[in-house]
Parts: C-alpha cells; structure tokens; sequence
C-alpha cells in the first residue's frame, strides 16, 4: 500500500513532481559544479601563476658572486663553478617531479660581434627552447618557452639542435638587424631567426641553444644556473621550518607537502653539487594571491550551496503546501501522523536521489564546461563526491519539506478537505 | 499562517468600505474615485498582513537571492581592485632605467611621483661594482631603506639597517666581504668607505649577491646618482600605460620599461578569477531566482479563491493584472532594497576574511538588483495569473 501510494503519487502528478525534481536538479547541479571548482581552482591559478616565472634556481654550491649590473655579467664567464647538463633530466626523477612544470637551464658567455670592421661585446645566453629531454621512460619537453611564456618572438624560435639564435629588441634596433640576418659573433657565422622581447635584460643579449654557448665557452656540458617552475603550496609555519631541526614524521610530512623550499630541498638532493633557493619574489607572493582566490571561490561556493539548498526548500515546501488536500483524504480515512509523514518523505527521497543523481551528472558537465572555456583545461570531479552530493540532497530536501509536513499533517482534515487554510 | 475557517478578504473590506459612503450618489461618486485606490492599497496590505506565514516566506525568499546577489555582484566589481592589490607585493611593475646606463637626472624622483600622484610606491636605486680590501669585485646598491621595504615585501631581511655607514649584506656576499660579521672596508675608484654590518637580506636572485648601502651613504662615497627607480603602481592596465606614457613625457633621459611577467601574470590571473567569480555568480543568480519563482509561484497560486472571487464579483482581467503585478512589484522591491543591504553586509564580510580589507559598497548595483528582482517577482506573479485566467471560476471555487 505504502509503495502503491508513492507511485501513483509519481505516476499522476507527473507535473507537481517534474517541477520539485527540476528544482532539486539545478540545485544539486549548481552545488556539484562549484565545489568541483572550488576544489580544483587552486591548481588552476596555480598553473596560470607560472606565467610570472620560475620560482626556484638551482646554482653551483661553490659559486663565486655574482658581478651583474644592468643584465651584463661582469664576471670572467670561466669562473666559478657549473652545472652539468647530464644531470638535468633527473629533476623529473624527484618525489615531486609532476609538480614540475619546465625548467630552463641558462649559461651565459661573452662573444664579441664583429661587424663593419668594429667589434663590441655582447652577452650570450645559451638556454633550452624547447627541448625534448626524456627520464626513464617519461619523455617530456621543457624549455624557457614553458617557464619564460611572456617572452615574446617576432620570426621563428630557434631549433635546440640548430645554430639560430635570437637577438634581443633593444639590441636589434641598436644593429638595425633584423630576423634572417647573419652574424659574426666570436668568428662563428650565426643565423638570426627572430628577434626576442622580453620586457628585461635580455633585450640587450643574445639567446642561443646551450650547446653553442658551450661550444663558444669551450665547456662542453656546462650549466650556470637552472630556473625550475613549479606548483607549491603556500608556505605555512610547518614550510618555513628548517628540515635539519624536524624530527622523522615531521620531516616526512614536509619532505611530501610541496612547498618551495621542500622542492628546492629535493632538487639539491637530485643535482650532484647544487644549490636550490625558492626565488622569493615569484614564490613568496604566489602563495599569498593564492590563498585569497581559494578563499574567495570557498566563500563563493558556500553562498551557492546555501541559495541552492534554499531553492530546493523552497520548492519543496510549495509541492507540498499545494497537497494538503490530499493529507486531509488520508487523515479522514483514517491515516496516522507517522503514516502520512513518512509517504511524503519517502517521496522526498527518491526525488533527492533522482535529482542527486542527474544533477551530479550534469553538475559534472558544467564543470567541464567552466574548466575549459576559462582555464582550457578539464574540471574533473572525484567519483567519491557523488555519495556525499547525495546525503547533502536528502538533507536539504528532508529540511525544506518538514516544516510544510508538519503544518499539512497537523491541519484538520475538516478544513484542508474544505480548501481552505 | 491563518487557519480559521473565514475567507480573509470578502468581510473585512467590503464592510467599511459600503459604511462610509452616505448617499448613493456619494457612494458612486467615492466608487468612481479614491475608494478604489484605497480599496486597492487595502487588499494589498491585507492579503500580506493575512497571511503573514507565507508572505513572509515569500518576502524572505526574495530578500536571500537579493542579498546573494548583491553580494556577488559587488565582490564581482571589487575583486579587481583587491587582487590587484596583492599584486602590488610583487613589486614594481615599471622601471625607470637611464638611458644607455647613465644617471637618471636629478629631479627624476620628485617627478615620477609627482606623475604617480599616490597610486603607487617609488623607489630608487644606484649600482656600482666596488673592490673588498682583498681586491674581489662585489655589486654595490644604494637603496632608500624605507621604500624599499614598502616595495620588496618578499625581501627576507635579518635586520633593516638604521643607522648611518650600516650595510644590508646579501646572504652570498656575506661570505665575501664579512664572515665574521665584523666591520669591512669597499673601494670604488680610489675611494674607500667604511661599513659595519647591520643585516643580511635573502631574495634568492640577483640581491643575494649585492651589498645595499643608504643611499646617502652611497651617493657621498661614490658620487654616483640613482640609475634605476623601480615602481610599482596601482590601477588597471590603461591606468599603468597612461602613468607609463607620461613617465616618458616626465623623464626624456630614461628607458621606461614595464616588467612584462609581472603584467602578463597578473592580467591573466585576474582574468580566470574574474571569470570564475562571473559563472559562479551567474549560477548563484539563477539558482536564487528559481527559489523566488517557485516560493511567489506557490503563493499567487495558494490565492486562486481570491482572485475568482474577484473574477465573479466581476473586475476586469486588467484589475487583476495590475492588483497581483503590483503585489509582486511591492514585495520584490520591498525585498530588493532589504537583500541589497544584507547582500553589502556579506560582501563587506567576505572582504575583511579574505582580503583583510572591507569591499566597498557600491550603490550603482542597486538599480541592477531592483530590476532583477522586480522582472523575477513579476514573472513569478503572472506566470500562474495566466494559467488561472483561463479556469472559470466557478471551477476553482468549488476547489478543483
């Protein structure tokens, strides 16, 4: 009798039902899509922050200082201490090593440009474009075309294999040359293949392939100083914390959290003789802008979760207002408080449960949608989610049809039968 | 809500209404006239007053989804300026840099922040390369302490230099010119000064290498003017090109330069936020709009036996539109203004949490809200109003 009476409930008042079930729908649609956002938006503005740059350089440990004003290295280029570039490809085998988005290694060298019988001297940096490097298995491609995206090109990107470099813009209006030009630089005949703008000082310098600046160097394999961009965490009181003060546990939990100086801390480890620093400016604010947006998406989600769950209320406790007639049928035949209540929360429940149900699904939609038309990335929205979006259905709905329940079942039947309030 | 037994509005409004008037010429005159527009405002005022319960759901449900969406709108407007403003911790976003590595002019300083008017931080900077007593060539800064710890937050500083003749030492050039923290000597062109330690700074870039001296000190030791002001100023990208432009205007004899990654980053991180904030407000919106729609649905709907009383005591279909239009204007405008002051409160709560900094209400989303929510109530109103129009209604008086 109870299931016969839910049914045809279902069965003839397919409108009434259609429209709870709508309600219930977009509000567990709109519920599903914001937390899947609000879950995933940190990795995305995360990803979108690693426009501003690389946020931590390995350096040789034993390397002199530094002489570099206005982006010319006064530093004899021989001295000090390198990098080898074989060593590279092992940043990818580092505990953290898909937070890694690109690294970029950068050897600077002086030539000297020969040109109308003058000769001047320029700086040369030799960098990955993008180059094709593989770890074990894993093939990955990295360059400062990954780590340095608002450097800009007119002309073509060099080949990391070829001989082409790209001159800066400041330098090339200096010159008055332009992309397709060759040069003398250091006796060699050098092919220009675009012209670089980068905002910085490598507007005034040469950017290479490595391997000739290497050659130029005449230290085959060398390396200066490596730009590693990765995903962090913001640093908190654990992050700040010197790993040789931590004992065991707190050190693993730090060694497997990614802030900046435990993935500085892994890249030491992974490079013979290195030196691996978060460059705070890059690191330090990133965490701090991505604290307030995924507060501000948390707040955000919270406000969408309660305007839904207070549409679903709302929808519900019209439905049954609009009912009440019948309860008065049911109380006259004879039914109970507990019979009548639990017929219409049973009704409840499979509406939130079939609204949980196609709202997950297309909460999901919407999320994919969001995520690729704002981020060009996917939004991918955890299986565990669904139970939880479920539960928090039933509630919300179970919440918005007790009091209506309660005013329908307490209302003599005499008067609900009669119509009247 | 009312349970007795009477139908609320027949008794209460016809009595006083017929007791006023005195003759029937008063009383066709009064009909023609005010009577109707106060015999209007009185069904209006009842109807809510009768049935407080669900006028007042109504009226909650329509004060919630203006209040969220003011909110929203209002963080939707203001988060620009707010992340903006955590961009600024970045540091500058221009840089002055003289021409072909000469000295910036004199008055150079006074100038940009003279263009700068307030909405930003300045702050200069001079670069030598100087020898330790043992001959090594070391970077040398002069830098105004003060702005730079505006400018520079991410500077990792053991101990800001106070008094005069004090060196702020890269944590690399430590090693170099004063291991042992003790006292140390530079020369630049002949020139020596001497320093005493007063703190390291660690950047992890090119600052972890350098030595900062005031730049008094500097200037009176080396003889050498600023070459670098780095800014970092506040506003939209227009409103930096247009302090850029005039910094070129300003200062002929330097390079204006922005810092692109800086920019770039902050412009795109700004836009996907913005973007966000937009869908989620736009779900927000529609998802409050819907509870308004069904809450007043249910509400105009649960009056079917007045409007077919009225229907039968004959007023026109016009009447009728104009008595529910105009409850629903009411009650959407009524719960309009009460959501958008609710709806700045939230938002105003949102800023201080998350931002540290209350956002600013703004009025000029008031007009959008009330629009909204009276095109909402309106719809809510007349949507079942027309279903209705077509029952005779003598059919929704015997209840079916």
């Amino acid at each position: 009798m109870f299931v016969r009476l839910v049914y045809e409930s279902f069965r003839r008042q397919k409108r009434r039902k259609l429209l709870a079930g709508a309600a219930i729908t977009l509000g567990v649609t709109v519920a599903t899509a914001m937390i899947a956002v609000a879950t995933d938006i940190g990795d995305k503005i995360n990803r979108e922050l690693r426009t501003i740059g690389a946020n931590i350089l390995v350096t040789p440990q034993e390397d002199t200082l530094d002489v570099e004003i206005g982006g010319v290295n006064l530093k004899p280029p021989s001295d000090g201490a390198f990098l080898n570039e074989a060593d590279l490809p092992k940043i990818k085998g580092t505990f953290w090593h898909n937070n890694i988005t690109g690294f970029a290694p950068m050897l600077p060298v002086n030539v000297t440009l020969q040109r109308d019988g003058q000769t001047e001297n320029l700086t040369l940096v030799g960098t990955y474009f993008a180059k094709k490097l593989s770890f074990g298995k894993e093939e990955f491609t990295t360059g400062v075309r990954t780590t340095h995206p608002w450097w800009k090109v007119s002309g073509a990107w060099p080949d990391d294999s070829s001989q082409d470099v790209l001159l800066g813009e400041r330098l090339a209006a200096r010159l008055s040359a332009k992309s397709g030009d060759g040069l003398m630089f250091s006796g060699r005949q050098l092919h220009v293949s675009g012209i670089l703008s980068t905002g910085g000082g490598e507007d005034d310098e040469v950017v290479a392939p490595i391997a000739l600046a290497q050659e130029v160097l005449g230290k085959p394999g060398a390396v200066r100083r490596i730009y590693v961009s990765a995903l962090t965490k913001p640093e908190d009181a654990l992050g700040r914390r010197d790993p040789k003060s931590m004992s065991g546990p707190v050190y693993d939990r730090w060694y497997c959290s990614p802030y900046p100086q435990s993935i500085a801390f892994q890249l030491q480890e992974a490079i013979p003789h290195s030196h691996a620093e978060q460059i705070r400016q890059v690191a330090q604010n990133e965490g701090a802008v991505l604290t307030r947006i995924e507060g501000l998406i948390f707040l955000v989600t919270l406000a969408a979760l309660f305007a839904s769950a207070l549409a679903v209320s709302a929808a519900m406790a019209t439905a049954i207002f609009e009912r009440r007639a019948e309860v008065g049928l049911m109380k006259a035949l004879g039914a109970g408080r507990v019979a009548v209540a639990s017929i219409f929360f049973a009704e409840a429940a499979l509406l939130a449960l079939i609204g949980g149900f196609v709202g997950f699904a297309a909460g999901g939609l919407l999320a994919r949608q969001i995520g690729r038309s704002i981020f060009n990335s996917e939004i991918t929205i955890p299986p565990v989610l669904l139970p939880v979006i479920l539960t928090i259905a039933v509630i919300v709905t179970f919440a918005g049809s007790t009091a209506a329940i309660r005013n329908a079942v307490r209302l003599d039947p005499v008067f609900s039968l009669r119509g009247q309030l | 809500m009312n349970v007795s037994g009477f139908h609320p509005e027949q008794p209460h409004s016809e009595q006083p209404h017929s007791g006023r008037s005195h003759s029937a010429q008063g009383v066709a005159a009064s009909r023609a006239q005010s009577p109707h527009t106060s015999m209007f405002l009185r069904m209006l005022v009842r109807a809510a007053v009768l049935r407080r319960g669900r006028a007042a759901a109504a009226l909650f449900a329509m004060v919630v989804a203006s209040a969220v969406a003011t909110a929203m709108l209002n963080l939707y407007v203001d988060v620009q300026a707010k992340l903006r403003r955590e961009f600024r911790n970045y540091g500058a976003n221009i840089v002055l840099v003289g021409k072909d590595g000469a000295s910036l002019p004199a008055g150079a300083l006074a100038q940009v922040e003279s263009a700068l008017a307030g909405r930003g931080v300045v702050a200069p900077f001079a670069l030598v390369v100087a020898r330790t007593s043992a001959g090594q060539p070391v970077v040398v800064a002069g830098a105004d302490f003060d702005r730079v710890r505006q400018l520079d937050r991410w500077w990792s500083v053991s101990n800001w230099p106070v008094a005069p003749q004090q060196a702020l030492i890269g944590v690399r050039a430590v090693s170099l010119v004063s291991p042992k923290n003790q006292p140390f000597d530079l020369s630049f062109q002949g020139h020596t000064i001497h320093l005493t330690p007063g703190g390291t700074v660690q950047t992890g870039a090119a600052e972890d290498s350098r030595v900062y001296l005031a730049l008094p000190d500097f200037v009176s030791w080396t003889g050498v003017q600023p070459s670098t002001i780095e800014v970092a100023a506040t506003g939209s990208p227009e409103e930096i090109t247009a302090i850029m432009r005039q910094l070129e205007l300003a200062i002929p004899a330097a390079d204006v330069r922005p810092v692109r990654q800086i920019m770039e980053g902050e412009a795109r991180v700004l836009g996907k936020t913005r973007a966000t904030l937009m869908a989620a407000t736009a779900l927000i919106i529609l998802t409050a709009a819907l509870c308004v729609l069904s809450t007043l649905t249910g509400w105009v709907f649960d009056r079917r036996r007045d409007f077919a009383i009225m229907k039968a005591l004959g007023a026109s279909d016009r009447l009728l539109n104009g008595f529910f239009a105009s409850e629903a204007a009411a009650l959407g405008a009524a719960g309009a203004v009460i959501g958008f002051l609710l709806g700045i409160g939230i938002a105003a709560w949102i800023g201080r949490v998350n931002f540290h900094a209350p956002v600013v209400p703004r009025f000029s989303v008031l007009p959008f809200v009330l629009a909204g929510s009276m095109v909402v109530t309106l719809l809510s109103a007349i949507l079942p109003i027309s279903m209705l129009r077509r029952v005779q209604p003598a059919v929704i008086l015997r209840g079916e």
